[in-house]
């Protein structure tokens, strides 16, 4: 079962009392912006089989949303951190590159 | 290829069945294909087949990177149906679906199509309106689908209690020529006709990387070397944003986990297929006896075939509800396939930014129905390098043009 530690409330969440939402570190396009761009940001995908960083919600704890980084192909967790942040910190980066010497980076 | 009959049956009995031929062949790839296709599970191995059978391309290669259906094929729940909402969907499930009545015929391998009926259960008001405009579409498209009371549900499915606390059955969109199939010899029987014509099926090929030159590809590097080809279709379910990555383009794709299971056998005691999209759960009896249950997905990204076991006990404890005979079975075997989820929750059958490559992907939770169609569809579109009808609407443009088949709604759970 998947365990992730909120960063706010600093409690070890089991996987019911989470919600997953989606890929984190999307750069929101809006109305003026170009037909593609809209589009990556609505659907485009990393989808990577690996690392993978991804906004969840403490739904049954203290609600907040956060962010994690994850392993999909070992379902291993890096680390978490708050959700304001516009790139991972670089101790979750530190850590993934320890684990995963061949990973290409957060780009 | 000997084929299969009540008299080599006898033939062989008298050689102690010492005779019988394998079904395919495992040939070593050769330099260069017409067409190879990626992945050899059922939308792959049916693409082969209808390249093959209604296009007259026969020099094509079929590269499997564990072995021959053992994906989402061979984990699915076998559900046949086509009672879907959009015109575009219903045409290629309703396509699917008339192929599969006389696929058994056509390989001279018995499938096992049973269409013994499908019900979705409408459990809330709002679903009873959904459905009900689900059948009215229906008998637009020529689907055969009907909008049944909770009475009919009732004596099509006895073990079923209708008027549970919490998620009553208000009725059922019923489709009467829907219904299972077995999976495996679906991929089997797509195989030895394939096979037969001359194709090549290589297990145990994992393509590794995509060679491509001025906008078109010229082969595959595989860990049995590089293989050339004319023309690439990429049919590889969950991981279609790896092959895609490999090829240079991205996708409209999520992979996630669904999960399955099956009771121990017991003695028939249902013979329709039930969906119940409210609580999370489809159940069938196997012909072995074993009840075959369904639920929804994880909603995290996860390529390990494994998803979460509350999901299990989520669906179980849905089910248990509508069908309180289930309480004191016992489940024998669980597991996990991952699904490739598109935004619409409908397929992507497309051309892609290189000339010559194709991809058929995002079958979602709903792929072996589609089986037979959607191999249709793909080889139409590989051999003239244009989408014929069936196709046309599934490109993977239209999420930029906004031109979504929305199928979210009529089957964003059990497929």
């Amino acid at each position: 079962m998947l365990i992730l530690e909120c960063p706010y409330c600093g409690v070890k969440a089991e996987e019911t009392e989470l919600s997953p939402g989606g890929e984190a570190h999307l750069k929101r396009f809006g109305p003026d912006s170009s037909d593609a761009d809209f589009e990556a940001y609505m659907f485009a995908r990393k989808n990577p089989k690996g690392v993978h960083f991804e906004r969840w919600r403490h739904a049954y704890g203290c609600g907040k949303w956060f962010l994690a980084a994850r392993c999909t192909a070992t379902l291993e967790v890096f680390g978490t951190y708050p959700a304001q942040s516009t790139e991972p910190p670089v101790e979750v980066i530190d850590k993934i590159k320890a684990k995963r010497p061949d990973w290409k980076g957060f780009k | 290829m000997k084929r299969y009959s009540v008299f080599a049956i006898a033939r062989e009995a008298l050689g102690y069945h010492q005779g019988w031929e394998r079904a395919w062949r495992s040939p070593t790839p050769k330099a260069s294909y017409d067409a190879i296709i990626v992945g050899a599970g059922g939308h792959g191995l049916a693409t082969a087949y209808y390249l093959g059978k209604n296009h007259g391309i026969r020099n094509v290669a079929i590269l499997e990177k564990g072995w021959l259906g053992g994906g989402n094929t061979g984990r699915n729940t076998t559900i046949i149906r086509s009672n879907y909402l959009q015109n575009s969907s219903a045409a290629i499930y309703e396509k699917s679906r008339s192929l599969y009545e006389t696929l058994s015929q056509d390989f001279n391998y018995n499938v096992m199509f049973s269409p013994r009926g499908v019900m979705m259960l409408a459990q809330t008001h709002h679903e009873v309106r959904g459905y009900l405009r689900t059948a009215h579409a229906n008998s637009l498209q020529g689907v055969e689908t009907q909008f049944i009371t909770p009475q009919q549900v009732k004596e099509l499915c006895p073990i079923m209690n209708i008027d549970g606390p919490r998620y009553p059955v208000l009725g059922a969109l019923w489709q009467p020529r829907g219904g299972t199939g077995r999976h495996d010899a679906v991929a089997w029987g797509y195989a030895r006709a394939c096979s037969d014509m001359g194709m090549d099926i290589i297990q145990q090929c994992e393509v590794t990387g995509v060679r491509s030159e001025g906008g078109r590809v010229t082969g595959v590097e595989t860990t049995k070397g590089f293989i050339g080809t004319k023309k690439l279709g990429i049919v590889v379910a969950g991981h279609s944003g790896q092959v895609a990555d490999m090829a240079g383009f991205r996708l409209p794709v999520e992979s996630m986990a669904l999960q399955a299971l099956v009771s121990e056998p017991i003695k028939p005691c249902m013979d329709v297929v039930v969906m119940a999209n409210t609580v999370h759960g489809y159940m069938s009896q196997s012909d072995k006896g074993e009840m075959v249950i369904g639920g929804g997905t994880d909603g995290f990204n996860n390529y390990t075939q494994r998803g979460s076991f509350q999901h299990i006990e989520e669906t179980l404890r849905a089910l248990i509800e509508t069908f309180p005979m289930l309480s004191r079975l016992k489940m024998l075997r669980q597991w996990g396939g991952i699904v490739d989820m598109t935004g619409d929750r409908s397929p992507i059958i497309s051309k892609t930014p290189l000339g010559n490559c194709f991809i058929n992907c995002g079958w979602g939770t709903g792929g072996f129905k589609a089986i037979p169609g959607s191999g249709w569809a793909m080889a139409d579109l590989m051999a003239k390098g244009e989408p014929g009808p069936l196709a046309a609407e599934f490109d993977m443009w239209r999420f930029r043009e906004g031109r979504f088949i929305d199928e979210s709604v009529a089957a964003g759970v059990a497929h």
